[in-house]
């Protein structure tokens, strides 16, 4: 086991359609993150997926068993809820051997079991607590405690680390990275968080409004985004409007800039996006592009700082260095830093062209 | 400041409270010719009033238990329903209506001539006697009590969480494990209070024995009023009154209990 498939799968509440036309294959032991701003639809294809809710159309499958009309407490399928729903009749121990309970479990085995999970979460003890008596970064263990004893072939997490603060949450991604190595199941995570997305996920699957707008490793995703919106919605990025002029050159605002792509018509209106990061910047008259710094922001790690080029467009950057604020510099960016995309192009296209001009290019 | 605020609430409850039972409990104390007597709490140990202790007691439980059955799957069904307030206003609106115009509206529905007795004619079901039995009694009891036990349930279901149940079914719960491991136990808070309210007011019911089962039903309510109205005997009233009292009392220990959280244990 398992992989799991939805073919086609659409789905509608009311008046809204929820998804539209969803196709994704899940492989077995890759930890996945579905990633989209709420409403997106993310939640609904976690509750297909853990049998809470039936498509209208299309199918849900585990392997090649259709499981539409499977409910949910049938499927080798356990889900971490958003806000945890833990039983609040039950102390910690109970609420983590619920579900062996329900299957009836033998004594022994599920002493065993709960051990095993016990120290897994780090939750021994706290096992006779309350669950009102709980902090929230212990409430999502016993969550994930009390999925995981049943050990499902999938696990499903809605948001889980949402309500955690900082330091926890970055605690938590790892222990749940860790685990889901150690179980070897797969995990669908969902978030709007897109730094937790880029630090667990093998594969990311990010939505839109009831589609998938781009599948693939967080690096895929992070420095080829299909377009404007991925681009806009992993990470800070410079989007501008730019022509192509020939295979590997670039027109932005004018000027011509080397890049790496291809495989584009000339004069084809493209977005271009150049990472903050992978801009650098020196001396006045220079660099690539001669600019103004508009606005400097501390940020910890960076400054992050904004500038306006002679033509007043603006441009921002990550750099540790600090620029003077109204001092006039130069920005400049390598050319395998410039990222094209053609605005209304889908996912195959997209990686149809990257390959075929990536492979020429060795 | 806070203390001045107390005192009209401190007035009301010295004068309507404490001091009626004060005077009930002086009163019971006292025999037909006013002399000072422990008789009337011999007498309520008598078997004549033992027995009346034991029928109140079941008639009590018996409406508890029934008023329950009806109310529960009552309120999960509203809960289901999309206009959960709407619903739930319809059927407490009877309660707005004096109760003993709806007790009379049962006479006109139970009797010989009755309604019922009209409809089962229809099908030519035998006409049957419904008014001044037991049955009758109990199903006009439940009736009215009805929207007293359905609104602590109703808050209590409506209470829990939808994630709880997707929770349970997610481990591998039936809906009847769901039923009774989460939603009962998490609803147990409700169904006591909706005892409470029910059980101790039916101890003392009087009017609806009168006329619903012609004084054929004699419960401690219905003592207390004849021995104060018929009798005039308020030092045998004030005694019963005071062991009402008591079993209220007895009655709300039991079922309040504890809860914190933890309503019942797997």
């Amino acid at each position: 086991m398992t992989t799991i498939k939805l073919e086609n799968v659409a789905y509608t509440y009311g008046d809204t359609q929820v998804l539209k036309h969803i196709n994704y294959t899940f492989e077995d032991n890759k930890f996945y993150t579905i990633l989209g701003p709420s409403g997106c639809g993310k939640t609904t294809i976690l509750k297909l997926i853990g049998g809470f809710i039936e498509p209208n159309s299309g199918e849900v499958r585990f392997d090649d068993k259709v499981m539409n009309k499977i409910p949910a407490n049938q499927r080798k399928v356990n889900t971490v809820f958003q806000d945890y729903a833990l039983f609040p009749h039950l102390n910690v121990l109970e609420n983590i051997i619920f579900g062996l309970k329900i299957k009836k479990t033998s004594k022994k085995e599920m002493d065993k079991k709960l051990d095993e999970v016990l120290r897994l979460t780090n939750l021994e003890e706290f096992k006779n607590r309350n669950i009102g008596d709980l902090s929230g970064g212990q409430r999502q263990r016993v969550a994930i405690a009390r999925a995981v004893i049943n050990e499902p072939d999938i696990l499903l997490l809605d948001e889980p680390l949402s309500a955690l603060d900082y330091n926890l949450r970055v605690d938590m991604q790892y222990e749940l990275k860790e685990m889901q190595k150690r179980l070897g199941i797969i995990f669908i995570f969902v978030t709007h968080d897109q730094e937790e997305a880029l630090g667990l996920s093998d594969e990311i699957i990010v939505m839109d409004r009831g589609n998938i707008v781009q599948t693939g490793s967080p690096k895929d995703i992070y420095d080829e985004p299909l377009n404007r919106y991925v681009a806009d919605f992993i990470g800070e990025s410079n989007i501008v409007r730019g022509t192509m002029v020939k295979d590997r050159v670039v027109s932005i605002y004018g000027r011509s800039y080397d890049c790496i792509d291809g495989g584009i018509m000339p004069n084809t209106s493209v977005d271009v996006m150049i990472r903050p990061e992978d801009i650098y910047f020196g001396e006045h008259n220079k660099d690539k592009l001669n600019v103004t710094v508009d606005s400097v922001l501390f940020k910890g790690v960076h400054y992050e700082i904004c500038c306006l080029d002679e033509d007043g467009y603006e441009w921002v950057m990550h750099s540790t260095k600090n620029a003077l604020l109204g001092s006039k510099i130069s920005l400049n960016f390598a050319k395998e830093d410039i990222h094209i995309m053609i605005p209304g192009e889908d996912e195959e296209n997209f990686i149809e062209r990257l390959e075929s001009f990536q492979g020429e290019d060795e | 400041m806070k203390k001045l605020l107390l005192i009209p609430y401190a007035l009301w409850m010295l004068i309507f409270v404490v001091f009626p039972l004060l005077l009930m409990a002086a009163y019971s104390f006292i025999d037909l010719s006013g002399n000072i007597t422990l008789n009337n709490y011999a007498s309520f140990f008598s078997s004549n009033y033992i027995q009346m202790t034991l029928s109140s007691f079941w008639y009590a439980f018996l409406i508890t238990l029934f008023t329950l059955i009806v109310s529960y799957p009552l309120a999960l069904a509203l809960n289901a329903t999309k206009r959960k307030t709407i619903w739930l206003l319809i059927i407490i609106l009877p309660t707005w209506i004096n109760l003993l115009l709806k007790t009379y509206a049962f006479i006109g529905i139970f009797g010989k001539n009755g309604i019922l007795n009209d409809i089962f004619a229809v099908f030519n079901i035998d006409e049957i006697q419904l008014l001044f039995s037991d049955t009758a009694f109990i199903i006009v009891s439940v009736y009215i009590f009805l929207p007293f036990m359905l609104l602590p349930l109703f808050n209590a279901i409506s209470g829990i969480d939808n994630n709880l149940l997707n929770a349970a079914k997610d481990l591998g719960a039936t809906r009847v494990q769901v039923f009774s491991k989460i939603i009962l136990p998490l609803t147990a808070d409700g169904i006591k209070a909706g005892i409470q309210v029910v059980f101790i007011p039916s101890l003392s019911l009087f009017m609806i024995t009168r006329l619903i089962t012609g004084n054929k039903v004699i419960t401690l309510g219905t003592a207390i009023e004849q021995q104060f109205l018929t009798n005039e005997n308020w030092g045998m009233g004030s005694t019963i009154g005071i062991f009402l009292v008591i079993f209220m009392l007895l009655i709300m220990v039991i079922t309040s209990g504890k809860s914190d959280n933890r309503v019942m244990k797997l």
